[in-house]
């Protein structure tokens, strides 16, 4: 309970001695990566622990390591008394990791004793205790004032001294005198049969903790795991943790105790691709979010890995790209082609490759390098390209895992990274489906067969957190970069290559058409127009003619009737008759009264 | 075994090699002087039994020509991790050859003397 993860510093920042993880148990920090994670804060502190393990599983490394840590790094001096490797040996196969054990010899940081016994030199004459390797410890201990032991392979005393009943009782007295001396040891121990954690059972005096090395081949590739199979007093990882010894020593790697808890930042980073920002909700990806970019061999999964290293690094973002595949010159030159360099961000520190076929080392060794990488250059941005080349060193459950961790460590680092993982043709979500469900954003990408060519086409598969676009669209990759092009639908889905060009003319020629038949049209009704405005100006002229002949004719006859009138009048004046008669029918009745 | 080895290494041999440990203490010249060392802790009674049992070992079977040391450990750590010494009490023969290591309390006389070359004698 006391020693959650949550509250501990990341692998890197290595807790200053020994910080009391547990109220009832305290802890002796080993200083070696990892291991101080999942023991939860180190070795139980003034007690053996037990090292058991396989021929070269590490044992002696192990304990050299923790004396080396103890005695550089938290201020306590160790002894080291060696069964089975003399001290020259030792020092000469320890200098390749960086610890100069002549040096802390020099220093008085470290004691090293080499107890060296031939059977058949000895012969037994009588009763006989070890008080002669008590003293040796005691007097060792005593000249460094030493608070960390090793005895690397104690159980070589048994095959080297006679009566092993002897031997097991003074094994059991060592371990009790050296818990009353309060010296954090470890013992190592051989493990020759899988149902046995020592050759000679002496785990029955070591009570308190005992760790479990292994190294195995599988498949022709080797792996190192260390178990925690007992720790008293304390919580502890179970599970099998691999590890890795290098140029640095050992390197533990915890699998699940990093847990969920890291943060979700709502910061969103381009991916060097414009058009591709607008499919996620116009604003890009999130920062410290894990990208799965998957499909089938040459849709252009590095490509977009480059695109995006580019961008990070354009905006003084640190990159990392691992490169499982192609060699860092032949990236750079294949992406120089499509108008992206990346040489310059390499020249300016900002972009670090590492590439490397992951068949090199197992699983972990990728892992775990990976880490160290990331954990050395802090980069923003990560490319792991890709990530199914792993599957050649393991299983899918191994990747599985180890992907787990990567993505969990990733994301509490706040590291954008992408991914690029190749599908086999036809199964495109289907493979990908353990995978996938790490992923934040997945973008698929893959080879649309239509008319005797392939074309590359991407789509979103899922996005966590954000609006994105539901669209396949087509991409090009042209001098300049990686382009995605407008959406062509046709009557089969999405059009690209040259079905998409030639839909393109098509409806450039429909437009051109229509654009045609208008003006025709127009053009006709001008004419219409200027035919009807034509007409209209005969017709006025004509109806004007005639106007006026009327009129004409009409003037004519008004003065006509005038005329008759008058001289009728004159003709009723004259003749005065019939008035009466006249006055009935108007305008002949008027006329003769006027 | 033999009970001539002494004899046939040369003296000039002998005396380059240890001449800094022998003490005078023969009165048989003849035959070689054995040197012994008994590395014992403190003062426990497997310790006190051990000397008990080699000085009477070395009266019997050795008279006038050994050299025997008592070397406590406890005293003289460093010595300890020279010399190996990991069980106690521990013996060493360490002339004439060859070297032998014998350890226990001694009690075992017939595996005393078969270490230290003097079996057939008794």
């Amino acid at each position: 309970m006391a020693q959650k993860k949550a509250s501990q510093p990341s692998s890197k920042t290595l807790p200053k001695a020994s910080q009391p993880y547990s109220k009832t148990l305290p802890k002796a920090s080993t200083g070696i990566q990892g291991l101080d994670e999942i023991t939860g804060g180190g070795l139980p502190r003034g007690r053996p622990t037990l090292v058991s393990g396989g021929a070269g599983s590490g044992k002696t490394l192990f304990g050299l390591e923790f004396l080396v840590r103890g005695a550089t790094q938290f201020g306590e001096p160790g002894v080291f008394m060696s069964f089975e490797e003399s001290i020259s040996d030792l020092t000469k196969n320890v200098a390749s990791l960086g610890f100069d054990l002549d040096r802390l010899v020099a220093e008085k940081k470290l004691f090293v004793d080499h107890v060296s016994i031939t059977r058949s030199e000895f012969g037994e004459t009588g009763e006989y205790d070890l008080e002669g390797l008590f003293i040796r410890i005691a007097d060792a201990v005593q000249r460094v004032g030493a608070r960390r032991v090793v005895l690397d392979t104690l159980e070589a005393l048994f095959g080297e001294l006679p009566n092993p009943g002897i031997v097991r009782s003074e094994i059991r007295r060592l371990f009790n005198w050296l818990k009353q001396k309060e010296l954090t040891t470890v013992i190592t121990a051989e493990r020759d049969q899988p149902d046995k954690l020592t050759r000679h059972g002496i785990e029955e005096f070591v009570s308190d903790c005992v760790i479990l090395l292994d190294h195995r081949i599988r498949e022709e590739i080797s792996t190192r795991r260390l178990r925690i199979v007992k720790y008293r007093g304390s919580t502890h990882g179970t599970n099998e943790y691999p590890f890795l010894i290098d140029d640095q020593g050992i390197s533990v790697l915890p699998i699940s105790s990093l847990g969920l808890n890291h943060d979700a930042p709502a910061e969103r980073v381009s991916s060097g691709i414009a058009r591709l920002d607008g499919m996620l909700g116009g604003k890009g990806l999130y920062r410290g979010s894990s990208i799965l970019a998957s499909g089938t061999a040459g849709t252009g999964k590095t490509t977009i890995a480059a695109c995006f290293v580019d961008a990070a690094c354009r905006r003084g973002d640190r990159a990392l790209f691992f490169a499982f595949e192609e060699s860092p010159q032949q990236i750079v030159r294949n992406m120089r082609s499509i108008g992206i360099d990346l040489e310059p961000w390499v020249r300016k520190g900002l972009l670090q490759f590492h590439a490397a076929r992951p068949t090199y080392g197992g699983i972990e060794q990728v892992l775990l390098l990976t880490h160290k990488r990331i954990t050395s250059f802090q980069p923003s941005v990560v490319v792991v390209d890709p990530v199914t080349n792993l599957l050649m060193v393991s299983t899918q459950n191994e990747v599985r895992s180890m992907l787990t961790r990567l993505v969990d460590f990733l994301k509490t680092q706040g590291i954008t990274t992408i991914f690029t993982s190749l599908t086999a043709a036809g199964a495109l979500e289907a493979s990908e489906a353990d995978v996938s469900s790490l992923m934040d954003t997945w973008l698929l990408l893959k080879n649309i067969e239509v008319g005797g060519e392939r074309n590359r086409a991407l789509y979103v598969l899922k996005s966590r957190g954000m609006e994105h676009s539901n669209q396949i669209r087509e991409f090009v990759l042209t001098d300049d970069g990686l382009r995605l092009l407008d959406v062509y639908l046709g009557a089969e889905g999405v059009l690209t290559g040259s079905a998409r060009m030639s839909q393109e003319m098509r409806e450039k020629a429909v437009v051109t058409f229509r654009r045609q038949e208008l003006e025709t049209r127009r053009r006709e009704l001008e004419r219409k127009r200027r035919i009807f405005e034509a007409r209209m100006v005969m017709l006025r002229a004509e109806f004007e003619a005639e106007e006026e002949i009327i009129q004409q004719t009409i003037s004519e006859s008004e003065l006509l009737g005038q005329e008759v009138a008058q001289d009728r009048g004159q003709m009723v004046l004259s003749r005065q008759a019939d008035s009466s008669s006249y006055k009935k029918e108007g305008r002949a009745k008027v006329a003769p009264v006027r | 075994m033999k009970n001539s080895p002494k004899k046939s290494v040369p003296a000039g041999k002998r005396k380059s090699e240890l001449a800094g440990e022998l003490e005078q203490s023969g009165s048989n010249s003849r035959q070689a002087k054995y040197v012994l060392r008994l590395y014992v802790s403190g003062s426990t009674s497997k310790s006190a039994l051990a000397i008990e049992n080699i000085k009477r070992i070395c009266e019997q079977h050795l008279k006038h020509r050994y050299d025997l040391e008592v070397i406590d450990i406890y005293q003289q750590p460093s010595l300890a991790r020279e010399e190996q010494i990991v069980a106690v009490p521990t013996l060493i023969k360490r002339f004439p050859p060859p070297l032998r290591r014998l350890i226990g309390d001694l009690s075992n006389v017939k595996k005393v003397l078969f270490g230290l070359d003097l079996g057939m004698r008794q």
